[in-house]
């Protein structure tokens, strides 16, 4: 085992994913000779040379076309979006073509790319470099939707993805980039795709999670338990498409309340999904109203970025909101 | 310049003023001593700008700056071809012109600032300016997606017949972007009164143009939609207007778009968050040079008409360091905007859900006010 960042855990699943196929080839803007401006491309183009690790043109929807046509024709790319802010000019792309491709070809073409894409705030990157999209590719069947908040589980379930036959937006929150950090297994390790991580467990309340929200619920859940005696259950979902439903369900059985924290616009935000089914299978169980804590429904802004992203002074106030309720 | 110019080969020379030896010594056409004195001042107060923002960002005080070092003969030489009714679809270097057209530093200053008195209410990273006045068209980050607003806002000035041009900026990188392609096509199809700027500084990043597009020059790009296109010195400024000038004449006679490569170099890194020596090593020293650096080629023109010394140096860039250092240090005691007006300009009436969002957290930050970043106040 080795300590890593999250970034450096991408890196390295990369690196061991590109040695162990020679069908992983890797590309987007600035992703070659710079390494990708946040470096998570480092080593690539000279381990792997240019045909494998290079720098495209700046066109998303040439990168995820491109990366389309390759898949088709047997590669398994695995492109970057610089910022998820922009893959908005490649959307076509990926919600009408890349999502379709085995559907709409009954199954003789598959589209297995990986596109990986830094998201989320609290870099002050301000309205462009801050957006949390996981909803608008939650609603498009077709799609898996990843996001890792471990540098173990940004290796393992990249490592996956890239596996995999079925196209995957993988979405790094960047906020975390380098401030975690944890013990990464070596060479080829793989996370599946699917089941969410209990991060602690808890009898009172859950609250379910994702991404760079994990830990400010902790860190809520900490001061909920020394302030106030309640004990959270907090459970990272990992992957949001498709959902570990039987991990929420008996997590909310068992505690009979739920809070759903998330970065993105609360309306219509993934955190609606979670509440619906919790609402589908699980009300008998409630004893509480579920909350729902998100950002705003505003554009994301620059200087009150830290108003904006929820905090653990917001959950935790949520927490107590959740269980105030007889 | 000739107006056919879309049919440059490929070898197409770069339209120059400045360095033709016929012109040194002698008054260019249309150009008056007091324009080109006023033309340099502006390029020297672009950089000072810039070197104030560096040494604010190095120092923390602003997250975050882009400069235009080495590409101000760009923003000063439309700038001075530019009219009041005239708008500009810049993207993040190209706030040389609002200077250029008068905008105090401050209002630039407050925008790097985020504070209360930013035009964008703190909304945007530093660099997306905005002013309404100047008709400065404030920008996303998105690359290329204000290409064809402009050429929408052209198309709305001429049916208007408001003798107004539109000029849009982009990038080399930029030009690979699909919004180019749809400029380009409305403007090759409507023929509104639209001037599209590529400015090639060489480098998208990391990426130079040779691997960004396959032609060997960007103003080829004009060829395919109909659109005539020039390919211009952007170091020297008189080269500039001039294209400018015949650009903006005949969009304002109803002879359509023109489309002007500038060909220029980004001296410094794409942004604070750069480092180009990881790309192109220290290739750039060689581009603040006496024969490249727009700024010492214009110096130098002037010395040639007998319009330049040494007091004269000093006392422009004394001003303009004085200029920039006030304007920013006002700047940087403004508080940052209210918490409330997160919740403004989203939609013109707050909607119910919204207005219930901004509630709860009022409510909240009086229980709970956030004194210390960072620490649980529980
Ligand atoms: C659609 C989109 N993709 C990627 C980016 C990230 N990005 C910001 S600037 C830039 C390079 C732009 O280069 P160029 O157009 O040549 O303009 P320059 O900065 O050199 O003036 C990139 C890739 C972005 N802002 N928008």
């Amino acid at each position: 085992m080795a300590q890593m960042t999250l970034l450096q855990a991408i890196n390295d699943a990369l690196k061991t994913e590109m040695r162990r196929d020679n069908r992983v080839v890797v590309f987007g803007e600035d992703v070659g000779v710079n390494e990708g401006v946040f470096r998570a491309t480092e080593g690539l183009t000279k381990e792997f040379g240019e045909e494998r690790a290079f720098s495209t043109p700046l066109t998303e929807t040439g990168i995820v076309g491109a990366a389309i046509g390759m898949a088709v024709y047997g590669l398994k790319p695995v492109p970057e979006i610089q910022f998820a802010d922009y893959i908005y000019p490649a959307f076509d792309q990926v919600v009408s073509e890349l999502a379709k491709f085995r559907y709409r070809s009954g199954g003789e073409y598959s589209c297995p790319v990986v596109i990986r894409t830094p998201y989320g705030g609290g870099i002050r990157g301000g309205l462009y470099h801050s957006q949390s999209p996981e909803a608008y590719f939650t609603h498009t069947p077709g799609l898996k939707v990843v996001i890792p908040s471990t540098p173990e589980d940004a290796k393992g379930l990249l490592a996956s993805a890239i596996r995999g036959e079925d196209p995957v937006i993988f979405l790094e929150p960047k906020k975390i980039y380098r401030s975690v950090k944890g013990e990464v297994p070596e060479g080829e390790f793989t996370v599946p795709i699917g089941p969410a991580r209990v991060v602690q467990e808890g009898s009172d309340l859950s609250i379910f999670c994702y991404g760079a929200m994990v830990e400010p619920c902790r860190l809520a859940a900490e001061k909920a338990l020394e302030k106030e005696g309640i004990r959270c259950e907090i459970i990272d979902l990992r992957t949001l498409y498709p959902v570990d439903e039987e991990a929420i369900l008996a997590s909310v059985r068992k505690t009979g309340r739920a809070l759903i924290v998330y970065e993105a616009p609360k309306t219509s935000g993934y955190g609606a999904e979670i509440a619906a089914l919790i609402a589908e299978r699980a009300v008998e169980y409630l004893e509480a109203p579920i909350k729902r804590i998100g950002g705003f429904d505003t554009p994301f802004p620059y200087t009150l970025e830290k108003i904006y992203v929820p905090d653990a002074i917001r959950i935790f106030l949520g927490i107590k909101d959740v269980m105030a309720f007889e | 310049m000739s107006s056919k110019s879309a049919d440059i080969p490929n070898s197409a020379p770069l339209l120059r003023a400045m360095t033709d030896s016929t012109k040194a010594g002698q008054l260019p056409d249309g150009l008056t001593a007091q324009d080109l004195k006023q033309m340099y001042e502006g390029m020297v107060l672009i950089r000072a700008y810039d070197e104030r923002q560096k040494k604010l960002q190095r120092s923390g005080r602003i997250g975050f700056c882009v400069t235009s070092t080495g590409e101000e003969a760009t923003q000063v030489g439309i700038g001075h071809a530019l009219q009041d009714q005239d708008w500009i679809f810049g993207y993040y270097r190209q706030y040389g012109m609002m200077l250029y057209k008068g905008a105090p530093i401050t209002e630039l200053a407050d925008h790097l600032f985020g504070n209360r008195d930013d035009y964008a209410k703190g909304r945007q990273m530093p660099a997306h300016y905005t002013n309404r006045r100047l008709n400065f068209v404030s920008s996303s980050s998105v690359i290329g997606t204000h290409l064809i607003h402009a050429a929408g806002a052209a198309m709305a000035a001429k049916y208007k017949k408001d003798n107004a041009v539109i000029t849009t900026f982009i990038g080399d990188g930029g030009t690979s972007a699909n919004d180019f392609h749809s400029c380009m096509t409305f403007a090759g199809v409507y023929k509104p009164p639209l001037v599209i700027y590529i400015v090639n500084n060489q480098y998208a990043i990391s990426q130079p143009v040779s691997k960004q597009c396959g032609a060997e020059t960007l103003h080829l790009k004009g060829v395919g939609y109909g659109v005539p296109a020039v390919r211009v010195d952007g170091n020297d400024v008189i080269a500039v207007y001039n294209a400018s000038r015949e650009a903006f004449a005949k969009a304002r006679a109803g002879e359509g778009p023109t489309l002007i490569e500038l060909f220029t170099y980004r001296v410094g890194p794409h942004s604070s968050s750069d480092d180009p020596t990881r790309y192109r090593g220290n290739e750039s020293d060689q581009w603040l040079s006496e024969d490249k650096d727009p700024i010492a080629r214009t110096r130098n023109y002037l010395k040639s008409l007998g319009l330049w010394d040494e007091a004269y140096e000093a006392k422009i860039w004394k001003d303009a360091q004085n200029q920039v250092n006030e304007g920013t240090s006002g700047s940087e005691k403004k508080p940052e905007p209210d918490w409330n007006s997160l919740f403004e300009d989203v939609y013109a009436e707050l909607p119910p859900a919204l207005a219930r969002q901004r509630d709860e957290l009022i409510e909240q930050e009086s229980e709970f006010p956030r004194q210390q970043e960072g620490e649980f106040p529980l």
